[in-house]
């Protein structure tokens, strides 16, 4: 089953999400990217209904790009997450709603911040030094309850991640096989082979 | 029954023409003068820049704008009228991106463009766009680079140099004399600068250049580079100038020898 994670450290987000589109109980594939670069500092895990997520996700990247070619900035990540909150909480109230969860990690460039967003398909938004999503946050959460330190570099993040991860994969009956990870820094983002 | 008399603005004249199309043409005119120039594997943009006020913060004023990663426009006329252009045109560059997935082609936004500027001569209660625009970029995939125009009216075209603004005609004819085909990226940031030098009196300050040179590579040059520019083309300028003085002078002092020589006096030619 799906799940996602994300953590920050100092200076960084980090953000993992399996790679696994399944359909019923059949693997449709394994190699899906479920993070998208909403910007040059700006990543969204999202999980969910099959076609909402694409949907969404795309309708996000696509508005998040306009306003930095009508601004000439980027939006920063506290903004970005209000918007998208917004666009969730609008669908929720429409006729058919998105059910799609989010991860939005991102890294103010302007006061070198990294911050990190839990976005549901209700709509509700929390800045959290760490998240999940999914059947994995069942195991995880108490995970980086003990281990997670906001101070921590980067190698010791991962090393944070891959607990979580190991542990999923260990006690989990349907636990995906792959993740993909993906870090953003003053740097930019990047993907990290894990 | 009278209102739908009333709503309609642009209609034609006894003789066949919109005059408020023309008028729109007319506030183009007086607008400050846009260059492009297609080069071989480039794309050149140069405006001519109103001086700002003293008071005046110069980063809110622009004339070149991105419409997408890889396509900018340049526009002449109504500024106003520009921006609510220009933002229809970028909503319709992520528009374009997120219900086919690639990017929009140059003649696909620019025709999107002028569509919009004719459906503003032939809508009831609008008045046209008092704007003609320049759109420069790269095609996704391709290697050339493309510039087109649009106007008013609503015309598109395609162009390897054009001028739209103040003093376009000058502009135009200047090019027209001295664009040739596959310029490399000097000859064409020379060629648009020299062009607008034509028409902007006050030098290098009230010029702005942005250069595309691939897919979504944009960049304006600064202040000092456009400057050295500016002195090289003068110093170039100087040159020919020296040069044609010197051969006037060759010349006369040459008739004045041939004349000396046939009143047979041995007259030193010292005249140079």
């Amino acid at each position: 089953m799906e799940c996602s994670f994300a953590l920050t450290g100092k200076g960084y987000v980090l953000i993992a999400a399996d790679t696994t589109a399944a359909r019923s109980i059949v693997k449709m594939k394994i190699d899906e990217d479920k993070i998208k670069s909403l910007g040059p500092h700006l990543l969204m895990a999202y999980s969910g209904e099959p076609g909402d997520t694409t949907q969404f996700a795309e309708y996000i990247e696509r508005n998040i790009r306009l306003y930095q070619i009508r601004n000439l900035y980027p939006l920063r990540p506290p903004s970005a997450a209000s918007w998208i909150r917004r666009a969730l909480a609008d669908s929720l109230r429409s006729r058919k709603p998105y059910s799609v969860n989010l991860l939005l990690g991102g890294y103010d460039t302007s006061n070198h911040t990294p911050s990190l967003y839990w976005i549901d398909y209700l709509g509700t938004q929390a800045e959290v030094p760490f998240a999940c999503h999914g059947y994995g946050s069942y195991f995880a959460l108490s995970l980086l309850d003990r281990y997670h330190d906001p101070e921590a570099n980067l190698e010791e993040g991962l090393a944070v991640l891959r607990r979580c991860i190991d542990e999923v994969s260990k006690r989990l009956v349907v636990s995906p096989g792959k993740y993909r990870v993906k870090v953003v820094d003053k740097d930019g983002i990047r993907e990290i082979e894990f | 029954m009278s209102r739908s008399y009333d709503r309609a603005l642009t209609v034609f004249s006894p003789d066949g023409h919109l005059f408020q199309v023309e008028y729109a043409n007319e506030a183009v005119r007086r607008g400050t003068c846009a260059v492009g120039v297609r080069g071989k594997d480039i794309v050149v943009l140069g405006v001519e820049k109103k001086s700002v006020l003293q008071l005046q913060d110069p980063r809110t004023v622009r004339k070149v704008v991105m419409l997408d990663d890889h396509i900018c426009l340049a526009f002449a006329g109504l500024t106003a009228d520009g921006r609510v252009l220009i933002d229809k045109a970028r909503m319709e560059c992520q528009s374009h991106r997120l219900t086919v997935e690639d990017p929009v082609t140059v003649e696909y936004i620019t025709r999107h463009i002028a569509g919009i500027q004719q459906r503003y001569t032939q809508s009831g209660g609008v008045r046209p766009f008092g704007i003609s625009t320049l759109i420069v970029g790269f095609d996704p995939h391709d290697t050339r680079p493309r510039l087109y125009m649009t106007e008013p009216s609503g015309i598109y075209s395609a162009w390897k140099a054009n001028a739209i603004g103040r003093s376009s005609k000058t502009v135009r004819e200047f090019l027209e004399k001295n664009h040739k085909d596959d310029l490399t990226r000097e000859e064409t940031i020379k060629l648009t600068i020299k062009s607008l030098l034509e028409v902007v009196q006050t030098g290098a300050k009230n010029i702005e250049i942005s250069v595309m040179e691939s897919y979504g590579k944009v960049t304006a040059l600064d202040l000092s580079q456009i400057e050295a520019i500016v002195q090289e083309i003068e110093r170039e300028k100087e040159a020919e100038a020296e040069r044609k003085r010197s051969r006037l002078a060759a010349t006369a002092a040459g008739q004045a020898a041939m004349s000396s020589r046939a009143g047979d006096a041995a007259q030193p030619s010292g005249q140079q």
